[in-house]
């Protein structure tokens, strides 16, 4: 070949990438029409069905901020290279999505784009949403149309270049993104179907309990074996015995997930409260029914065997409500006296409150301790709970060394492993 | 309507089944001796047992307590209750007051599982149990003496 | 006996009134060996007839406000301070009883109405009760009440067996005539007693004959605090009483803008919405219905101008404060001596702001009717209250009823009026009671603070190491105009900012002292322990920075300046000789020693701690001398010196107040800690044998705590900390946040302390 026709075709290759990369990150998103199935119910069933949907996909946890305006955003996303708040999604024209299309929105929840053709960052869930059948986003769109708006502003996000760049999401959604409705598996039975359908996507638990990848893409291939959110462990739930939930009974998940507690397998906290609180105990006992079978049938993967959940300490046992079963005088334990026995109980079952449960909790067998020092640094309150009846807070009074003495010796006295945790973590794990 | 056992006897009390103990029993049933200190189980001040057991009745609610309950006014007709407040009379353990009817049901469940309990023992008792004025020294004595 | 016991029955609520006659009529059994009365729990003195004798029917003895002795026998002593947990109801009722002749199983004691004629405390001129000056002001007033009555009783016995007074005698409320073998009970007296003349003249006993001051006896109100008897001001019931759930401004000086009260009206059991320029109440038929009520709003609030406060702008506003020093005080020549010095030192002090956080959350009952109003609550101000209320109200003061009851623990809370002003203006909106409680959270957020201060302290030092002059310079604002309601004057001195600083006990050439004012917009008050827990801090701290300085010991050095205060050397030395001072003790473990002349009593504290390497601090003992003349009641001595130590231990350790965004940052015991029964060290108390007049004591502790404990800090560790509460964090070892902490500590050792010292030092029995 000639010098000149190589440079030539060398010269026209570069040129084709480059205005394919051009095309790739400047061409406007399509906008596709959207329209709801004959099946899609009408007026007041409709909204009724919006809302049910609204609920299951917890669009509140993300969009309100303690205090604020219900789904009038705010909530900063504390990510390494900046800050992301969640937009306002109340029906306010100017402040919110009041003067969407319905096309915009249904493309917004499946391709994460927004109204104007931004590309969305994915800490908006639209690779789960994408499994949404359009009829069900619909429904959604018409349920917020119904909200009382707020002329809340939507926060600008506060990020670093090149991560300020929202083009620079369509190489990650081209890499990541599915796009594409939910199709169910012909081989499986249709309460199985929901189950994934759920699971999947309306409430979207790979999104916290899915391990994610550098580029912060969830690894499908180990699927709800264990994740990370906001510094939190959100554990493996696949049916692994001893470090998933291959060993809860399918009572004791749907116990877990209609009240963020099942007995001997203590409760939720953090992340997963809110969950429990705004959206799955608010889920229908099919919707439970179908998510525990569809969790049944996902491969079971071992991950973590050192924070197993092992069987409750013959210490635990002999010990009463009031009195543990040895006498102790370490910092811990007289810490855990003074601001943890009262609620707890040294049995760990809950003294007024089987939200209060330790025993077979995840959270006190994980000898890293870390989800067991977020929630006594923050507590575990939700939106919405009976005055009187959560965690509060203990970061502002007690010092590193004793937050890190009396998670250690909650996990020793519980689950009989040596805790590990040090001032130095706890000290990381201070929000501010 | 809930129906509670308390002090021996049966009480009907008109109220939603999430209200703490705490003010079904003061508002309502009209024993104020169990007292409000601080609403989330940091002071044991709200103390009354359920079946023998002692509880934090401002995180409890009403609708869930199953057992018989008994309050700081009929504690003295325990045997261990009789003796707990005759040891706080003898060593003059209480100053305001205000946290006494806790300590004094926190100290009565632990001696109705034994007598001369340890100093760990009492701390992991008596450690949910605020006193404002510190009468502490007192009450770690008293309920050696009890 | 019986009839205390009725006249607590009258005031339970029928539920439980026939369980409390059994529950009393067991304690009865066993408790009284002689010495003890039950406190009426509701003292309603109109009802008992003891507060206006003429207008109730009183048909008795009454010869002053303290006084009732009815023809049926009844002994009403009336003490005129507020009994907050001080044991002051009983100390006081033992001034009357010695010298009416009557011991306190004779008597009921009932807590005084307002009633500014009758009970003015001189020493703080007015009806109020706080730093620590009921028993010095009242020790005089209240044995001359006692003597009087006496007296008169003693005349109308001699008149009628016709003999000369002179030759009767009084004894366990009987008058005595020796030579006939006659004698007559007060009772048979009461009518013939009101027409003897008032004697001008009084002897008083001898402090060699007392039979009841000096002794430790129980106190008369603690019956009904171990049964559940006692009415606190929360525990108030009235017929056709509602409860109010509040909600207030959450920033400082922040008010209501608006509010949507419709979802709170419509749900069940709230009565009402009610609104006032800063809070909103909700009120129910039970308190639970008015909190679920209040939860359903979503009041609107004006930040207010300080919405941007935080801790950060206050302490520099602090630490920048350049107004001109109004002096505190001064001896010899401080300047011109620290200007020649070869040697001088200076160190910098802060300390935060404090909430009292007693254990009874604020609470007012209160029902307004338009010709009167009647007020339930704990107050340590009943006249200033009644008079506050009074003025919202546009009633005369003297339609206003404070009926007082004993408080929760005040700790100088319940000198502030605040939450009654608030009750009377929410009060005046209904024509039911209302009875207001504030939760946990609101009664620290929305307390009224010990101030925050910055000091500033030099010492000029001889060779010998001895300090030649001393300054102190305290930066902070004053309490007295949230007190007195009116601005305090610019240019005057509040004597509560250099209390502790501008007297020391120490022989000091030349001192100075003197107050930078500094006023903020956070609403301030007094805690226990007033100016003196500030100032004592910095000097003791600071005379221990010198003693160091010196290379000398704490104790000795402070002995070498004590050479014209005898009583203040002779604590101490009881304390430091008790505490084994000097004796070795383990690696990280130090005693520290703080000493000082308050409230007209001189103490010494020695404090043991343990500091491990991770900068945990374990209290291993405490020992406390003091000496406070006439111990009134010893036990009351002991118990307030325990209390009040721990007390200030507890802020020491765990305790402050900060703002952020216009607001307080704590708001519960979780995160606004208290110290509990496992953090605390075996405790002895050696009360001093004194025939001075009697000092305070209900503060002395506090004051003592803080320094000994830094002091102690500094033993263990070599690290001074100039701020309080102690921060942990400066104590741990270098790489010790990487370690995982121990599971046992030198806790064991201390462990096996309390078990030895701790019982020894009970003084078990008291019975
Ligand atoms: S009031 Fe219940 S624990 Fe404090
Ligand atoms: S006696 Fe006052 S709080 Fe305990």
């Amino acid at each position: 070949m000639k010098r000149r026709t190589l440079w030539r075709s060398l010269a026209s290759i570069a040129l084709l990438a480059v205005v394919a990369a051009g095309l790739f990150f400047f061409l406007p998103h399509p906008l596709p029409a959207v329209a709801a199935s004959g099946a899609q119910p009408r007026g007041a069933a409709l909204l009724e069905r919006g809302r049910y949907l609204t609920v299951a996909a917890d669009c509140a946890a993300c969009h309100t901020v303690d205090g604020g305006k219900p789904f009038a955003g705010g909530l900063p996303f504390k990510l390494p290279f900046g800050t992301i708040y969640s937009p306002n999604i109340t029906p306010d024209r100017s402040n919110g999505i009041g003067a969407w299309s319905d096309a915009e929105f249904v493309r917004a929840m499946r391709s994460g784009v927004g109204r104007h053709g931004e590309d969305l960052y994915p800490a908006f869930p639209y690779t789960s949403y994408a499994l949404l059948s359009t009829d069900d986003i619909l429904a959604i769109r018409k349920y917020i149309a119904t909200l009382a708006p707020a002329d809340t502003p939507s926060r600008i996000n506060d990020l670093v270049f090149p991560f300020n760049q929202r083009r620079v999401m369509r190489s990650w959604k081209l890499l990541f993104s599915t796009r594409r409705p939910f199709v169910d598996d012909a081989s499986r039975d249709a309460r199985w179907n929901r189950g994934a359908y759920v699971v999947q996507g309306l409430a979207h638990c790979g999104e916290c309990h899915t391990p994610r990848n550098l580029m912060f893409a969830r690894k499908q291939d180990e699927a709800l074996s264990g994740g990370e959110v906001d510094g939190w462990k959100a554990w493996n739930i696949t049916p692994d015995r001893d470090t998933g939930i291959g060993g809860w009974s399918s009572a004791d998940i749907a116990a877990y997930l209609s009240s963020g507690h099942a007995p001997g397998h203590g409760s939720a906290t953090g992340a997963m409260r809110q969950a429990v609180d705004l959206s799955l105990s608010k889920l229908s006992v099919q919707d439970v029914d179908a998510v525990v079978a569809y969790l049944r049938t996902v491969p079971a993967r071992r991950v973590g065997p050192e924070a197993a959940v092992v069987a409750p300490t013959a210490a635990v046992r002999a010990s009463g409500p009031w009195n543990p079963a040895q006498d102790e005088r370490s910092l811990g334990s007289r810490i855990f006296a003074g601001a943890c026995a009262s609620c707890h109980g040294w049995n760990g079952t809950g003294q007024q409150n089987s939200r209060a449960a330790l025993l077979g909790s995840h959270s006190v067998n994980d000898p890293a301790g870390a989800n067991l020092v977020r929630g006594v640094l923050e507590g575990s309150a939700a939106p919405g709970d009976v005055p009187q009846t959560a965690m509060p807070a203990f970061a502002k009074a007690y010092s590193d060394v004793e937050v890190a003495a009396v998670a250690n010796y909650v996990i020793g006295h519980f689950s009989g492993k040596r805790g590990t945790v040090t001032p130095r973590q706890v000290r990381m794990a201070r929000i501010d | 309507m809930i129906r509670l056992t308390v002090n021996g006897r049966q009480t009907d009390v008109d109220a939603d089944p999430d209200m703490p103990l705490l003010w079904a029993l003061r508002d309502i049933v009209g024993l104020t001796g169990t007292k409000f200190g601080c609403g989330i189980g940091q002071c044991g001040a709200c103390t009354v047992h359920v079946d023998g057991k002692p509880v934090r009745s401002c995180v409890l609610p009403v609708g869930s307590v199953s057992g018989s309950i008994t309050t700081v006014e009929a504690i003295g007709e325990t045997e261990a209750g009789k003796r707990v407040q005759a040891a706080w009379l003898a060593l003059q353990v209480v100053q305001c007051g205000y946290c006494q009817s806790g300590q004094i049901m926190a100290a009565a469940a632990l001696i109705a599982r034994g007598p001369s309990p340890t100093d760990a023992a009492i701390d992991a008792a008596m450690s949910g149990n605020i006193c404002r004025c510190c009468t502490y020294p007192r009450i770690r004595a008293a309920i050696k003496a009890a | 006996m019986t009839r205390c016991a009725i006249l607590v029955e009258d005031d339970l609520p029928d539920a439980s009134r026939r369980r409390f006659l059994t529950a009393g009529a067991l304690l009865v059994g066993f408790a009284y060996s002689g010495v003890a009365r039950a406190f009426a729990s509701e003292p309603d003195l109109r009802r008992i007839g003891a507060y206006d004798a003429a207008a109730t029917g009183f048909d008795g003895f009454v010869p002053d406000g303290f006084i009732r002795i009815g023809d049926d026998g009844r002994i009403i002593l009336v003490v005129p301070s507020v009994e907050m947990g001080q044991g002051i109801a009983t100390g006081e009722a033992m001034m009357i009883a010695e010298e009416l002749e009557v011991s306190l199983d004779q008597v009921e004691v009932a807590m005084a109405p307002p009633d500014v004629a009758a009970y003015t405390q001189s020493l703080l001129k007015a009806q109020a009760t706080g730093g620590s000056t009921s028993t010095r002001a009242f020790f005089m007033p209240l044995r001359r009440a006692g003597a009087v009555a006496r007296t008169m009783l003693i005349g109308a016995a001699a008149e009628r067996w016709q003999v000369p007074p002179g030759q009767c005698r009084a004894e366990a409320a009987r008058v005595l005539h020796d030579a006939t073998g006659r004698s007559l009970a007060y009772a048979a007296l009461a009518q013939a007693a009101r027409r003897q003349p008032v004697p001008s003249e009084v002897t008083l006993k001898q402090p060699a004959d007392f039979k009841v001051i000096g002794k430790p006896l129980r106190r008369v109100d603690t019956m009904t605090k171990v049964n559940g008897g006692t009415r606190f001001g929360i525990d108030v019931q009235v017929d056709g009483m509602r409860y109010a759930a509040i909600a207030m401004a959450p920033t400082v000086g922040g008010t209501l803008r608006s509010l949507d009260d419709a979802p709170a009206r419509g749900a069940a059991g709230v009565v009402d919405v009610l609104r006032i320029a800063d809070a909103v109440a909700v009120v129910g038929l039970t308190y639970w219905a008015a909190r679920k009520g209040l939860d359903l709003l979503e009041p609107v609030w004006d930040q207010g101008p300080h919405a941007e406060l935080s801790s950060d702008t206050l302490a520099a506003a602090l630490r920048a404060a350049g107004g001109t020093p109004i002096s505190g005080g001064r001896t010899g020549d401080p300047d011109g001596v620290m200007n020649d010095a070869a040697k001088s030192i200076q160190a910098t002090y802060d300390l935060p702001y404090l909430a009292h956080a007693a254990l009874e959350p604020i609470n007012t009952t209160i029902h307004v009717r338009p010709d009167g109003c009647d007020i339930w609550v704990g107050t340590q101000v009943p006249e200033i209250a009644r008079i506050v209320a009074a003025e919202i109200l546009g009633l005369a003061p003297e339609k206003v009823m404070v009926n007082n009851h004993m408080i929760g623990g005040g700790f100088g809370r319940r000198l502030a009026v605040d939450t009654i002003q608030q009750a009377a203006r929410f009060g005046r909106q209904v024509d039911y009671p209302l009875k207001i409680i504030w939760t946990r959270e609101q009664d620290i957020q929305h307390d009224r603070f010990r101030p925050s201060y910055h000091d500033v302290v030099t010492a000029a030092l001889r060779a010998d190491g001895l300090p030649t002059a001393f300054t102190h310079r305290t930066t902070g604002s004053t309490v007295r105009p949230y007190y007195d309601r009116r601005p305090w004057p610019a240019d005057k001195l509040d004597p509560d900012a250099v209390a502790g600083a501008a007297e020391l006990p120490y022989s000091i050439p030349n001192t100075r002292s003197d107050w930078v004012r500094q006023d903020g917009p956070v609403a301030l008050n007094w805690w226990r322990g007033v100016g003196e827990t500030h100032n004592v801090f910095v000097v003791e701290s600071f005379v221990d920075e010198l003693a160091h300085a010196a290379g000398q010991d704490p104790v000795a050095y402070r002995k070498a300046l004590l050479r014209e205060n005898p009583r203040s050397l002779a604590v101490l030395e009881k304390a430091a000789s008790a505490a084994g001072w000097g004796k070795p003790l383990p690696p990280r473990c130090g005693r520290g020693i703080s000493l000082h002349d308050s409230f007209k009593s001189h103490a010494a504290l020695v404090v043991e701690v343990e500091v491990d390497v991770q900068g945990e601090v374990i209290l291993r003992r405490a020992i406390a001398a003091i000496d406070c003349g006439i111990a009134v009641n010893p036990n009351s001595v002991e118990a307030q010196l325990e209390g009040g130590t721990l007390f200030g231990l507890s802020a020491a350790l765990h305790n402050e107040i900060t703002f952020k965004d216009g607001r307080v940052q704590q708001s519960n015991f979780h995160d606004y800690r208290q110290i509990r029964i496992n953090e605390v060290p075996p405790f002895e108390v050696l009360v001093m044998a004194s025939t001075a007049d009697p000092g305070g004591i209900g503060e002395v502790g506090t004051v003592s705590a803080a320094p000994a404990l830094a002091n102690a800090i500094f033993a263990a560790t070599g690290i001074r900390l100039r701020s309080l509460p102690i921060d942990r964090n400066l104590l741990a070892m270098e790489g010790s946040d990487d370690e995982v902490p121990s599971v046992t500590s030198g806790l064991l050792e201390a462990a096996a302390l309390v078990g030895v010292v701790g019982m020894a030092s009970s003084k078990a029995d008291r019975s």
